[in-house]
């Protein structure tokens, strides 16, 4: 599904990745670990494709797309999704109208017919459900004072709402206390399926209790250094990140 | 330049729509101002003595007045001598009785601003009082309000029919010493409309009337004047549009409404003239004088305005609370593109006792676009009790454009309370891509982060006009909506 071949990207003239290769199938859920400013977020970026992240080398096919080729708005009515590290806010402009104007957008993409406001409510109110959210939250405005966990459930609530085929959550866990942890990986397992490939950028192995993935990757200053099964990821919350680096002759930071 | 600046800049980059003009024969007196040509205006409308007297004295207190220079708009200096100050289709001699007598190529120049006037005012309910240029070409629905005593006319008419009426009210709210365009409006206007709400009546549909300027080289200068009598209630919706033009031209407007005891006025204005192209030439002056008193106590007036076109714009609907419990409401969008100028805002004057005034302001201004607010809150000794609260935000996108905030307060009684709240964003480029990221149109995206920015402003104005006026800004602000 998505395949990304010696990937180079810089921001501001600054390289942050320095060659990435990953292959993520349909199904599959991968970890992508690693320290603070080793470059997931700038993956995640990239793969979504936001200005400002230049990518000065190779390439990422996504179901025979030249994704680097299309922007985002293309990407995202192909099936891309991103899960934002820090939702912005949009004044004025409800979670309901955003969503599904959101929704409509990607179904004209797929010569589906658009949602009516009754249909949409039925649907976003079962995933509400789902996610034990309160249903007053669709006439909020667009992440406007919400909590740091609201803003995290907001973007689940999307993902489960747009059924992307190729999710990235990009630190969902940051700033979630345990039970809104586990509300929100319940949420993302419930989107675990064949036709799906979930990606989870994450510091911390804690959320990959919940979300047990099938390959964990971790980063190092713009490498992956290291590849595995789920146990990567224990061995590294016994670790910590040094040992990869070590061990794998990472060059040291000075 | 990065693809988010450039997409905005494309985005707010789109070219006017409702850029054509009729040919129409027109009734056109030569160019220039002095008592002659005013009294051939009047006489053209066959008027009242007491109303020529009243241009007259209009006119000359004018000629010792200046134009104001305080606002923060720049123009080259408008040649007063230079505009035709009255110009109206030529139909036949007694003006057409329906919209079926009304020039066919009119009608279809309505058409393509997208005013169905026959269905607008049948789905709709909505009475449209249509002026083209300086003469009223259409009313609806008049019949229907006349049974509830209900006067709804073009203003010529109403010198005519109700010259008591106008004899009393015109020029009691906004004086002809007012200001130097209301003065010039005083003394040259040829038509606007008139309206009148018997006491205790609820006006059962929202009153509508659609400016259009067409002729070359036409100032226009119309008058509305909107009474509420005791315990009435009115909601009255205008809308602007002009066709694409070279030269410069002056719009001097002036509107008076007035509410007696337990009265209110809802005033929605929808302002979509020629803003002049990209770089900034042609589009219209739009130099307005719109006041309301609220004269007796418990009356209550409120203006809502969407203010998209016009090269400049210079225009501060107030209210005066004189009566006790008055209330004031003043609900603003104005967007700026390209060299737009817009110097705008309100002026609230508080006289009776426990008086309450509210200012929602939003600048939008993109492009080259400046965009000023100016307000006043003034508290005078009398009005014990007074309440303000103004909240005034701008929002700017791209790096080329400004926005100004002026805000005067006056208070000279201690038991008033005045807030005044002010803010400044830009459309991120992190709003963007949140949307974009969503799988929304980059121009859908725009056009949602402004609607929802106005939205405070667009609850104010009636269902179908909040629609319209969203599509407005979208087309303002990229032309591909609608």
């Amino acid at each position: 599904m998505l395949l990304v071949k010696n990937l180079h990207a810089s921001v501001n003239g600054k390289e942050i990745l320095h060659g990435i290769d990953l292959h993520v199938r349909a199904g599959e859920v991968h970890a992508i670990m690693g320290p603070n400013g080793s470059g997931k977020s700038t993956l995640a970026q990239v793969l979504a494709g936001r200005e400002g992240y230049q990518v000065t080398q190779g390439s990422v096919t996504y179901l025979d797309h030249d994704l680097l080729a299309m922007p985002p708005e293309a990407r995202a009515r192909e099936g891309v999704f991103l899960a934002f590290q820090y939702p912005v806010e949009i004044p004025g402009v409800s979670i309901a109208l955003f969503l599904k104007t959101s929704l409509n957008a990607i179904r004209r993409e797929r010569g589906l017919p658009e949602v009516d406001a009754m249909d949409f409510l039925g649907l976003v109110r079962e995933r509400m459900k789902r996610l034990g959210m309160d249903e007053a939250f669709l006439t909020r405005a667009v992440n406007q004072g919400f909590s740091g966990g609201e803003k995290k459930r907001n973007e689940v609530l999307q993902l489960a709402v747009l059924e992307p085929l190729l999710a990235i959550l990009d630190e969902t866990d940051s700033g979630l206390d345990i039970d809104a942890l586990k509300t929100v990986a319940d949420g993302v397992n419930a989107m675990r399926g064949p036709e799906r490939a979930i990606v989870v950028v994450t510091h911390y192995q804690r959320l990959l209790d919940y979300i047990v993935p099938d390959y964990v990757h971790v980063l190092s200053q713009g490498r992956i250094v290291k590849s595995g099964g789920p146990e990567l990821a224990r061995e590294l919350e016994l670790h910590g990140y040094g040992w990869v680096e070590a061990k794998n002759g990472a060059r040291q930071v000075a | 330049m990065n693809t988010a600046t450039k997409s905005l800049d494309e985005l707010i980059g789109r070219e006017y729509r409702h850029g054509f003009y009729t040919l129409l024969e027109t009734d056109t007196v030569p160019p220039g101002l002095n008592e002659d040509i005013i009294r051939l205006i009047s006489a053209k409308k066959n008027e009242p003595d007491f109303m020529l007297e009243w241009r007259l004295k209009a006119y000359r207190h004018w000629l010792t007045m200046k134009e104001p220079e305080w606002a923060n708009v720049h123009h080259p200096a408008i040649n007063y001598q230079d505009i035709v100050y009255y110009s109206a289709p030529k139909s036949d001699k007694s003006g057409p009785r329906s919209l079926d007598d009304v020039d066919p190529e009119l009608l279809r120049t309505y058409e393509r601003l997208g005013i169905p006037l026959k269905e607008q005012a049948m789905l709709a309910g909505v009475a449209v009082d249509a002026v083209f240029d300086s003469v009223s070409v259409a009313t609806t629905f008049r019949e229907k309000l006349a049974e509830l005593g209900i006067v709804f006319c073009p203003f010529s008419e109403a010198v005519q029919n109700h010259p008591d009426l106008v004899r009393q009210y015109l020029g009691s709210v906004v004086p002809h010493t007012d200001n130097f365009y209301a003065a010039l409006n005083a003394a040259v206007f040829s038509d606007g409309s008139f309206c009148y709400i018997p006491p205790g009546v609820r006006c059962p549909m929202e009153l509508s009337t659609y400016f259009r300027i067409n002729a070359k080289n036409t100032g226009q200068f119309e008058r509305t004047l909107i009474i509420a009598d005791k315990d009435a209630y009115v909601s009255y919706l205008e809308g602007c549009t002009a066709p694409m033009r070279d030269e410069n031209q002056l719009h001097a407007a002036v509107v008076e409404l007035v509410a007696l005891e337990g009265a209110r006025i809802k005033y929605a204005t929808v302002q979509n003239w020629y803003p002049g192209d990209k770089e900034g030439k042609g589009g219209i002056y739009n130099f307005v004088t719109k006041r309301g008193d609220c004269r007796g106590a418990n009356s209550h007036i409120s203006w809502t305005q969407v203010e998209t076109g016009s090269a400049i714009t210079w225009k501060y609907p107030s209210v005066i609370l004189r009566g006790d419990n008055a209330i004031g409401e003043f609900y603003s969008v104005a967007l700026t593109n390209h060299y737009q100028q817009a110097d705008t805002g309100t002026k609230m004057i508080h006289l009776g006792r426990n008086t309450r005034s509210t200012v929602i302001s939003k600048g939008i201004s993109a492009g080259r676009g400046q965009n000023t607010y100016r307000g006043q809150i003034k508290v005078l000794t009398g009005a014990e009790g007074a309440r303000n609260y103004t909240q005034c935000d701008s929002l700017l996108l791209g790096s080329h454009c400004g926005a100004h905030t002026f805000p005067y307060i006056e208070v000279k009684n201690p038991t008033a309370k005045v807030e005044h709240e002010a803010s400044t964003s830009r459309i991120g480029e992190d709003q963007l891509f949140y949307c974009t990221q969503r799988g929304i149109a980059p121009e859908d995206a725009v056009s949602m982060i402004v609607s929802g920015f106005c939205k405070e402003v667009f609850k104010e104005l009636p269902m179908e006009f909040a629609v319209e006026a969203q599509k407005l800004l979208g087309v303002s602000l990229e032309g591909s909506t609608g």
